[in-house]
C-alpha cells in the first residue's frame, strides 16, 4: 500500500439548489491513477470542482497530504500542487500555445525548471511544439485537449484532476491521449484522478476505480475487478442487452443503502 | 496645410477619446461590465493633477504632480473595485451599469465640491506655445498628446505581452474559469485592471487638460469615447485606440466641411454605420469555440 495523497471524507456539495454530491468518500494513493466513472449528472464534475476549490462543499473534508483543504480559494489549492484539467479543455483562445503553457506555471517562480518542463510537455505532445506560436483557439479539439493537459503538467502537479479528457474526441485520438497519460503517469510519477464516461479507456489506464451514481459512490474496486464486473459490463462497456424500458439503474446489486 | 492642421488637432482629440475607450475596454474585457464612469475618472484625474500642481492649490512641480496623480487614480480605480464593484459581483449587468452611471454623478459632484464648477486651466508645460513647420502651425499641446499616447500604447503593449501579470490579465479576461484553474487570483487581477484603467484615465485627463480648460462636466466626453470603443469593436484594445482616433479626426473635418447641424452627429452617424455593416466593430475578436 502506497501513501494516501488525497482523501475525501463524507463530502456533500450543492450545485445550485441540487445536492449533487451526497456523502462521497474516496482515497487516491500517490503515483496511482484513480478513476471515477458515472453517467451524466452523477456529480463527477461537481466533485472535481469541489476539490479544486471552484465550489465550496456543504459538509465533509478533503485531505491533501494530510491537510484539510476544503473551501479554500482555488489559487491556494493550485499552489499546493493540485491541478484541474477542466471538462471541455478551456484553453485561452486568443493566446498562443506557448503563452497558455506559461500560464500553467503561473504559481511557480523557478524559471529554469519551468523551461525544462516546457520541453518535457513538447516531448509528450510534439504537435504543440510545432504550433507553439499559434493561437490556441485555432487548434483542433484534440490539440486543445493536449494543450489543456500540457498546461496542467506545467504546474509540475502532485495530483492532476482530469475531467473527461475523452469528451468529443475521435476514438483514435482518445487512444492516443490516454497512451500519453499512461506514459506521463509511469515516467513522471504524476498521480491522477480521472473522471470519465468512457469506462473502457478509463479502466484501462486506472489502477483503482469508483462508480458514482446520483451523487453517491455505488461501487469501488481495482480496475481489473471493475472491468470484470457484470454491472460495469452491461452499463458502461455495452456487452449486454438493455432493460425493458431501455434504461436501467443499479437495481440488481444494491451496493449502497 | 489646413488639412494637416485639422488632422493633427483631430488626432490629438482622438488620442484622448482613445485612452478613455481603452479604459472602457480594459474593464469590459476583464469583468464583462461596462464602466460608464470612465469619462468621469478621466475628469477626476485631470482635477487631481490640477489640484496638485497649480499654484493656487498645492503647487507641486508638474513633473512630480503628474505621476503622483496617476498613482492616486490607480488607487482610486483599485478601491472602487474593492469597496464597491466586488460586492455586486454576480448581479445582473443592469445593476452594474446603473451603479457606474451613479458613480459618475458622484465623481462629478465630488470634483465640483473640491475644485468648484468653474472651468479651470492646468498649468501644464505641455500646453506652451506652437510649432511652426513651414506654413503649418501646430499646437505644442496637440503634438505632445499624440507623442504621449504613442508612448503609453507601447508601454501597455509591452506590459500585456511580456510580463506575467499582463499575461494573467489577458488570461482572466479570455477565460475566467480557466484562469481560476491555473491558480490566478482572478479577483485581485480584476482589481488591478481597475487600477490600470484608473491610471490610463488619469493620463487621458492630464492630456485633455493640457489642451484646454476643464470643468467637472468634462467627463461627459466619455459618451464619445464609448462610441469610439464600439466602433473599434468592444473588447479590442487596439480597436479602442483606432476607434478613438477615427472619432477624433471625423469631428474637425465634419465641422469644417459639413453644415453646422450635421457635424455634431458625425461620430454617431459613423457608429450607426459601423454597427449596421460590421456589428462586432472594426477589430472584433469574436471567435467560435471549437468542441
Amino acid at each position: 500500500m502506497g501513501k494516501t495523497i488525497l482523501e475525501i471524507k463524507n463530502l456533500e456539495s450543492f450545485y445550485g439548489p441540487i445536492m449533487a454530491i451526497r456523502g462521497v468518500s474516496l482515497k487516491v494513493e500517490e503515483g496511482k491513477v484513480v478513476t471515477v466513472l458515472g453517467a451524466n449528472g452523477a456529480g463527477k464534475s461537481t466533485l472535481m470542482k469541489t476539490i479544486s476549490g471552484i465550489m465550496d462543499p456543504e459538509k465533509g473534508q478533503i485531505l491533501f497530504d494530510g491537510e484539510e483543504i476544503q473551501g479554500r480559494e482555488p489559487h491556494a489549492i493550485v499552489r499546493r500542487g493540485i491541478v484541474h484539467v477542466p471538462e471541455g479543455r478551456e484553453v485561452f483562445p486568443l493566446l498562443s500555445v506557448d503563452e497558455n503553457l506559461s500560464l500553467g506555471a503561473y504559481s511557480r517562480h523557478d524559471r529554469a525548471e519551468i523551461a525544462r518542463d516546457r520541453d518535457m510537455v513538447f516531448d509528450y505532445f510534439p504537435i504543440l511544439a510545432e504550433r507553439r506560436n499559434q493561437e490556441a483557439g485555432t487548434l483542433s479539439g484534440g490539440q486543445q485537449q493536449m494543450l489543456a493537459i500540457g498546461r496542467g503538467l506545467m504546474l509540475r502537479p502532485k495530483i492532476m484532476l482530469l475531467d473527461e479528457p475523452s469528451l468529443g474526441l475521435s476514438p483514435l485520438l482518445v487512444q492516443e491521449i490516454f497512451a500519453i497519460l499512461k506514459r506521463v503517469n509511469r515516467d513522471e510519477g504524476v498521480t491522477m484522478m480521472l473522471v470519465e464516461q468512457n469506462a473502457r479507456v478509463a479502466l484501462d489506464l486506472a489502477d483503482f476505480g469508483y462508480v458514482m451514481e446520483i451523487g453517491r459512490i455505488v461501487m469501488e474496486g481495482t480496475a481489473d475487478r471493475l472491468m470484470q464486473s457484470e454491472d460495469i459490463k452491461s452499463f458502461y462497456l455495452g456487452h449486454q442487452e438493455e432493460g425493458q424500458r431501455g434504461e436501467r439503474r443499479w437495481k440488481r446489486k444494491k451496493t449502497w443503502r | 496645410m489646413d488639412i494637416l492642421q485639422l488632422l493633427v488637432s483631430g488626432l490629438a482629440n482622438g488620442c484622448v477619446y482613445g485612452l478613455i475607450a481603452l479604459g472602457f475596454v480594459l474593464i469590459y474585457k476583464a469583468t464583462e461590465a461596462v464602466n460608464f464612469a470612465q469619462g468621469d475618472l478621466m475628469m477626476l484625474g485631470a482635477f487631481v493633477t490640477l489640484g496638485l500642481s497649480n499654484a493656487e492649490y498645492v503647487g507641486l512641480p508638474f513633473w512630480l504632480a503628474a505621476p503622483l496623480a496617476i498613482a492616486i487614480m490607480a488607487g482610486v480605480g483599485y478601491l472602487l473595485d474593492l469597496l464597491i464593484l466586488r460586492h455586486i459581483f454576480g448581479q445582473n449587468q443592469t445593476a452594474v451599469v446603473i451603479l457606474t452611471i451613479a458613480l459618475g454623478f458622484v465623481l462629478r459632484f465630488v470634483a465640483g465640491a473640491i475644485w468648484g464648477h468653474e472651468p479651470q486651466t492646468l498649468q501644464s508645460p505641455l500646453a506652451m506655445g506652437d510649432i511652426r513647420l513651414g506654413g503649418v502651425v501646430l499646437g505644442m499641446a496637440d503634438v505632445a498628446v499624440i507623442v504621449v499616447t504613442v508612448l503609453l500604447t507601447i508601454c501597455l503593449y509591452q506590459f500585456f505581452q511580456r510580463t506575467k501579470l499582463g499575461l494573467a490579465m489577458q488570461a482572466a479576461s479570455q477565460n475566467q474559469m480557466a484562469a481560476y484553474y491555473m491558480g490566478i487570483p482572478v479577483k485581485r487581477v480584476q482589481g488591478l485592471i481597475w487600477g490600470l484603467s484608473g491610471a490610463v484615465a488619469a493620463v487621458a485627463g492630464i492630456l485633455f487638460a493640457s489642451k484646454g480648460a476643464i470643468d467637472p462636466n468634462a467627463g461627459l466626453l466619455g459618451i464619445k469615447a464609448f462610441a469610439a470603443a464600439v466602433i473599434g469593436g468592444f473588447g479590442s484594445l487596439p480597436g479602442a485606440l483606432v476607434g478613438g482616433l477615427i472619432v477624433g479626426v471625423i469631428e474637425p473635418f465634419a465641422s469644417r466641411y459639413l453644415a453646422a447641424g450635421y457635424s455634431q452627429i458625425a461620430p454617431y452617424a459613423l457608429l450607426l454605420f459601423v454597427l449596421v455593416f460590421r456589428p462586432h466593430g472594426l477589430f472584433s475578436q469574436v471567435r467560435v469555440k471549437k468542441v
